[in-house]
């Protein structure tokens, strides 16, 4: 088990973690999510042992490790940018970790070499070990740092954006692999990403961190469905943000009343916040779609299995995203609409 | 049909770096000129010599040890360069401090100094009765008009080579790579060992052939320092210039004749080492 105790870290003038806690159990897949410059690979890098915190504390398994060394900690850490060691081969770089233990504890050359090509079996890269890194695509070579890592029998795998720097395709393919290693070998992992689908794809719990501070922690059910934070609601997924005004348990954008209950929000100033799916579309006709909002369509594209339509909210001047399904026949351009949030969260803005 | 590429050279890969044709000509052109007719008109006055003579006077008991004297200390001081050298480098890479500009301009001075201020500065200083040569003296060692000294001064002028070719090598080498190190378990000397030293090993070592090759035909900071005792601290380009003063053409040139040819074996067999280290990494 790993619990982050209240840590904080500036650096210099810069908070770039504030009062952090956090407790990761054996075998969990966590993701830290945020926008860059949120502080989530500061948070991993303190986790690792590559940055110290000016205050709190790194536990594992109940011991204080705050002082340690990233070479006594026992983590397994994969770069964005893979750092392997370009004048090695890939054999080299998966051995290194076992080479440089002490005389005693060193395994022999055999079994170095064994456990070398073992390593490199396992990620798929067999019959690759006399290769350098420099003839390898990025895909390989994220593979070979993940088996260098593993090659230390880490108790904890750390990877700072470990699917950045890779094209769509080879990405999904490593996500899902990724995946199933983790559960094959027990692992307890943490990886930093700024991609929401990658977190809400792979992660057991999402740690969705801005501006150096936790926002939500939660499953990428509890994350997507019920965020907890504007900040949360709109970095997660797609969303669409209304500025709107409470009063008396109503909600008005500018003096049209909408149709969603307000359900004991207080008065004053507010954001609504929906998914493009979460609406229905009427007709601009007279009665039908009262307590909507009027959109005039803008664009119309087909999104994967769904058709996207953009329309233009006068009232808002800006443009509401809505999702159709492929099925449904898409309105055309032009047309006036009334959309309704079926499903909706509100959020004061003078709070936060 | 006529091919828009059909004009162009077959064996010519289309690129999008234009000019390859011209740049190819001007460079091979502007090292004609430049390097090889000069070097051409050496081995033409020394050919106008014959054998014998060219033997007895490029391989006189006085040049051979010359060359030993010349290629020795440019070896030497090129290898302390090397090592101190990779110090100011990896200061000047890794850490920032007040005055740091003024530091790496320093380094730079030995490239502006007419060499001969130098020689004479380094004189001054350990001559006998200089600021460093009096403390030196009393112990027993004599650096100024001796090897030591010869030393001293090819050291003095090869730094910024060592200093320039490593110091962007080493920026450029990651933090990351370290960290990886680190992580994997590596102690602080195994991580240079085994991880920073052979990544930088191709600049260091052209650093040192440059180091060396300004040392071996380095002059001017040279005599003043060294005293030119014929068979002892008479460093080869003197010889030549001793020569030409004596109006003694042909004895120059077989003496530079055989300087070159050393000369070149030796960076050619550094350029090589370098090609085969840089193909293992497959850069």
């Amino acid at each position: 088990m790993i619990t982050v105790q209240n840590i904080s870290k500036r650096f210099g003038d810069y908070p770039a973690l504030h009062n952090i806690n956090l407790t990761i159990e054996p075998g969990e897949f966590i993701a830290l999510l945020g926008p860059s410059g949120s502080g989530k690979t500061t948070l991993m890098r303190i986790i690792a042992g590559l940055e110290f915190q000016d205050s709190g504390h790194v536990l594992f398994d109940g011991e204080d490790v705050s002082t340690r060394k990233v070479a006594e900690r026992g983590v397994g850490f994969v770069f964005q940018h893979y750092a392997l060691f370009k004048h090695m081969t890939v054999a080299e770089n998966v051995a290194f970790g076992l080479s440089v233990r002490k005389r005693k504890d060193r395994p022999s050359k055999v079994d170095i070499k064994a456990r070398a090509e073992e390593l490199l079996g396992l990620v798929q890269l067999g019959g690759l070990g006399n290769r350098y890194p420099a003839q390898l695509s990025g895909g390989q070579r994220q593979r070979v740092a993940l088996a260098r890592a593993l090659a230390v029998e880490p108790q904890l795998l750390l990877l700072d954006e470990p699917f950045g720097a890779l094209d769509a395709k080879v990405r999904k393919d490593l996500r899902r692999w990724l995946r199933g290693l983790h559960e094959q070998m027990g692992l307890t992992s943490i990886f930093v990403t700024h991609d929401q689908e990658e977190a809400l794809e792979l992660a057991d719990r999402i740690v969705v961190m801005d501006h150096g501070v936790i926002e939500q922690v939660g499953t990428a059910e509890q994350v997507y469905m019920e965020p907890a934070s504007p900040f949360v609601s709109d970095f997660v997924g797609e969303i669409n943000r209304v500025d709107v005004t409470v009063t008396n348990g109503l909600i008005r954008l500018h003096d049209r009343q909408l149709d969603i209950p307000a359900n004991g929000h207080a008065d004053g100033p507010a954001q609504l916040h929906f998914r493009p799916h979460d609406v229905e579309l009427a007709g601009a006709g007279a009665g039908a779609g009262a307590g909507g909002l009027p959109i005039i369509v803008s664009n119309l594209f087909r999104k994967g299995g769904k058709w996207r339509v953009e329309g233009h909210c006068g009232a808002l001047d800006r443009v509401i995203e809505i999702d159709l399904d492929a099925a449904d026949t898409p309105p055309h351009v032009g047309v006036q609409l009334v959309v309704r949030p079926t499903k909706s969260r509100i959020f004061h803005t003078s709070g936060r | 049909m006529n091919s828009p590429f059909s004009k162009r050279n077959r064996w010519r890969q289309p690129s999008v770096l234009p000019g390859f044709g011209l740049t190819f000509g001007f460079s091979l052109g502007w090292l004609t000129l430049i390097v090889l007719i000069p070097l051409a008109t050496i081995f033409l006055k020394s050919a106008g010599m014959g054998w014998s003579d060219f033997i007895k006077v490029g391989f006189s008991e006085r040049a051979v040890a010359a060359y030993r004297l010349s290629f020795g200390t440019a070896a030497a001081a090129g290898l302390v360069n090397a090592i101190f050298g990779l110090l100011v480098a990896w200061v000047l890479a890794r850490y920032s401090f007040p005055g740091k500009k003024v530091v790496n301009a320093l380094v730079d001075l030995p490239f502006a100094l007419p060499t001969a201020v130098a020689g004479i500065a380094l004189t001054a200083l350990y001559a006998p009765n200089g600021w460093i040569g009096q403390y030196l003296d009393p112990l027993g060692i004599n650096v100024a008009f001796t090897r030591i000294g010869i030393i001293i001064a090819l050291v003095f002028i090869g730094l910024p080579f060592v200093v320039r070719s490593v110091e962007p090598v080493l920026a450029d080498l990651g933090k990351d790579v370290e960290e990886a190190a680190a992580t994997l378990g590596a102690t602080r000397h195994q991580t240079f060992t085994r991880v920073i030293f052979p990544a930088i090993g191709p600049a260091l070592l052209t650093g040192f052939a440059l180091a060396f090759a300004r040392g071996v035909g380095e002059y001017g900071s040279v005599i003043f320092i060294s005293g030119n005792m014929p068979g002892k601290t008479e460093i080869a380009p003197l010889l030549i210039v001793t020569q030409l003063e004596q109006y003694a053409y042909d004895g120059a040139t077989a003496i530079a004749t055989v300087m070159m040819i050393a000369s070149f074996a030796i960076l050619l067999g550094i350029n090589l080492i370098q090609a085969w280290s840089r193909g293992r990494a497959g850069a």
